[in-house]
């Protein structure tokens, strides 16, 4: 006996929505009723409802502070430096290289970023670049367990997925215009401001809301590099939950994060609307 | 222009260098160069500790990417033409998914996953012998949710560019559904299932936040090695480093390799 299409259809579909509904609706579900909880005395979470939880979250501001800053300018160094690159790659790069060019620049990204961290613990410890400086004269200076450490770790762990957007974006562009431009006599700086730049926005947009979004959930990099003095959002939820097992307080600053990053993606697609880009084109795989 | 792309080339590739190049050091210090030897990588491979961690990702890898690709496929196959309200919703919950933080997933299946044991645990535990605890059977739901999302997008993906004419034709010369999954659908689909499956292997292999909160009595191996960080760098771990790095770079490759075969490739 056949199927109807949609029976069939439902059967397929149904393994995965089950998967969605325990793992995924109902966590979230749970952390958004546990934040209107309280903290029961032995540590987790007691039934209530109360806004106590998100009136105390002035108490968290430093991570939130910390990461509404750093996360920023994080986003934009990694902008600027992965920019030039990406302009590289789709430009002037002859086909033959290209790929090559590519493959390296998303490999460190696909592999762990808690190992690519550490590495920096070398680099910028006191036997890595402070030494160095120390050689040009520039004694006692400290860079791990700093805010600059931190935001090395960022630029370094977000750029390929700065790249790509970019690149994407780049390459798409119609050559012929700048070729119509030159021959018009504009000079080349104008012609990158006049034509090359608004074309590539979309990529910019996508490149920057990515690396923003991932940013802001961060953990690893600020644990790793900041040695406790630099912590994001991310650092004050592990405490919340797997230290002090404060879970109600714990669920509000989570809720609270969310709904920072919802307003940052609605601000995203109100700027794409206005560049005409789609969300698909991270040309991450 | 070219030493720039060669600075920045410079920058992303030092750091990875330098773990592999410590980890061959003779010297009890983590953080210098003197000699060459294999004997970390040894020390490391006769450790139960990191033995056991990586015993314990590598099955959590292997089932959480088995079974998502297996259900994200089901799903692509259901998703792919299909229009109206279910459509939506499952566009959506894919979209949150891959969009909410890997953190607040973490706090969120941790939280939610106690708090229904504490309430089954009760009359299951006498009921069966067995007591729901977080451990193997959480990190493989927990990761295998988030990647079933990222196979439900390539390969529908792939679908998408898939030649429908092909299908109808075999269904009009009196194919079975499935037959006509299995012999047409099934090969043009399968290099993006695998490469899927590769992505959600390597995802689970190296993931450490999600694994942090729901691994409970179980460690990974980054969890490990980033407890090991805390306590202080060894070659040791800059062996483990540079071993688990090579894994995933050969895993991937082999998938980039899979997704350029499908020309068309599904991006995203």
């Amino acid at each position: 006996m056949a199927m109807t299409p949609s029976r069939a259809r439902g059967l397929l579909l149904t393994p995965a929505g089950l998967w969605y509904a325990a793992l995924l609706l109902l966590p979230l579900a749970v952390v958004l009723i546990f934040s209107f909880g309280e903290r029961s005395p032995i540590g987790g979470y007691a039934p209530g409802f109360t806004f106590a939880q998100y009136a105390n979250l002035p108490a968290r501001f430093a991570a939130f502070r910390n990461t509404l800053t750093l996360a920023p300018i994080g986003t934009l160094a990694a902008l600027l430096i992965a920019y030039p690159l990406a302009y590289f790659l789709a430009v002037k790069v002859t086909p033959k290289w290209k790929t090559l060019l590519l493959v390296l620049v998303i490999v460190p990204f696909w592999t762990s970023i808690l190992i690519r961290s550490y590495a920096w613990i070398f680099l910028l410890g006191g036997k890595g670049i402070p030494a160095l400086l120390a050689h040009l004269g520039l004694e006692d200076i400290r860079l791990l367990n700093t805010p600059f450490a931190v935001l090395v770790g960022i630029v370094y762990g977000y750029l390929p997925l700065m790249v790509f957007p970019i690149y994407v974006a780049l390459e798409k562009l119609d050559k012929r215009l700048l070729e119509a431009s030159a021959d018009l006599g504009t000079p080349p700086w104008r012609s990158f401001l006049q034509i090359t730049l608004p074309l590539s926005m979309p990529g910019v947009l996508t490149g920057c809301m990515l690396v923003f979004i991932l940013l802001m959930g961060e953990f690893l990099i600020p644990a790793i590099l900041g040695g406790g003095k630099v912590f994001f959002v991310g650092n004050a939820l592990v405490d919340l939950f797997l230290q002090s097992r404060n879970w109600a307080f714990g669920s509000a600053v989570a809720v609270a994060l969310v709904v920072v990053m919802l307003v940052v993606v609605a601000l995203y697609s109100r700027a794409v609307k206005r560049f005409g880009a789609t969300r698909d084109d991270t040309g991450l795989m | 222009m070219r030493l720039y792309a060669l600075a920045v080339y410079a920058f992303l590739y030092l750091p990875i260098c330098i773990i592999a190049l410590f980890s061959f050091s003779e010297g009890r210090s983590a953080a210098s160069m003197q000699g060459f030897t294999f004997d970390w990588y040894l020390r490391a491979l006769k450790n139960p500790f990191v033995m056991e961690a990586l015993w314990t990702s590598v099955r959590v890898a292997f089932l959480s990417a088995f079974m998502a690709t297996v259900v994200g496929t089901m799903a692509a196959l259901a998703l792919t033409g299909m229009h109206g309200r279910v459509r939506k919703m499952f566009d959506l919950l894919v979209q949150i998914a891959v969009m909410i933080p890997g953190i607040v997933i973490g706090i969120a299946t941790l939280i939610a996953l106690v708090t229904v044991f504490d309430l089954v645990n009760p009359w299951f535990e006498p009921a069966t012998g067995w007591k729901l605890s977080l451990g193997t059977g959480s990190l493989i739901g927990a990761h295998g949710m988030f990647t079933m999302s990222l196979v439900v997008l390539l390969v529908r993906g792939r679908m998408e560019t898939l030649d429908h004419a092909l299908i109808e034709a075999s269904s009009d010369l009196g194919a079975t559904p499935f037959g006509t999954f299995r012999q047409v659908t099934l090969p043009q689909i399968l290099p993006a299932v695998l490469a899927g499956f590769l992505l959600a292997f390597t995802f689970s292999f190296d993931d450490f936040i999600i694994a942090f909160f729901v691994a409970g009595a179980e460690t990974t191996l980054p969890i490990y090695v980033f407890s090991s960080i805390r306590r202080g760098v060894t070659p040791e771990i800059n062996a483990i480093g540079t071993m688990v790095m090579v894994a995933s770079l050969t895993i991937l490759i082999f998938a980039q390799v899979l997704l350029r075969r499908t020309q068309a490739q599904p991006r995203r």
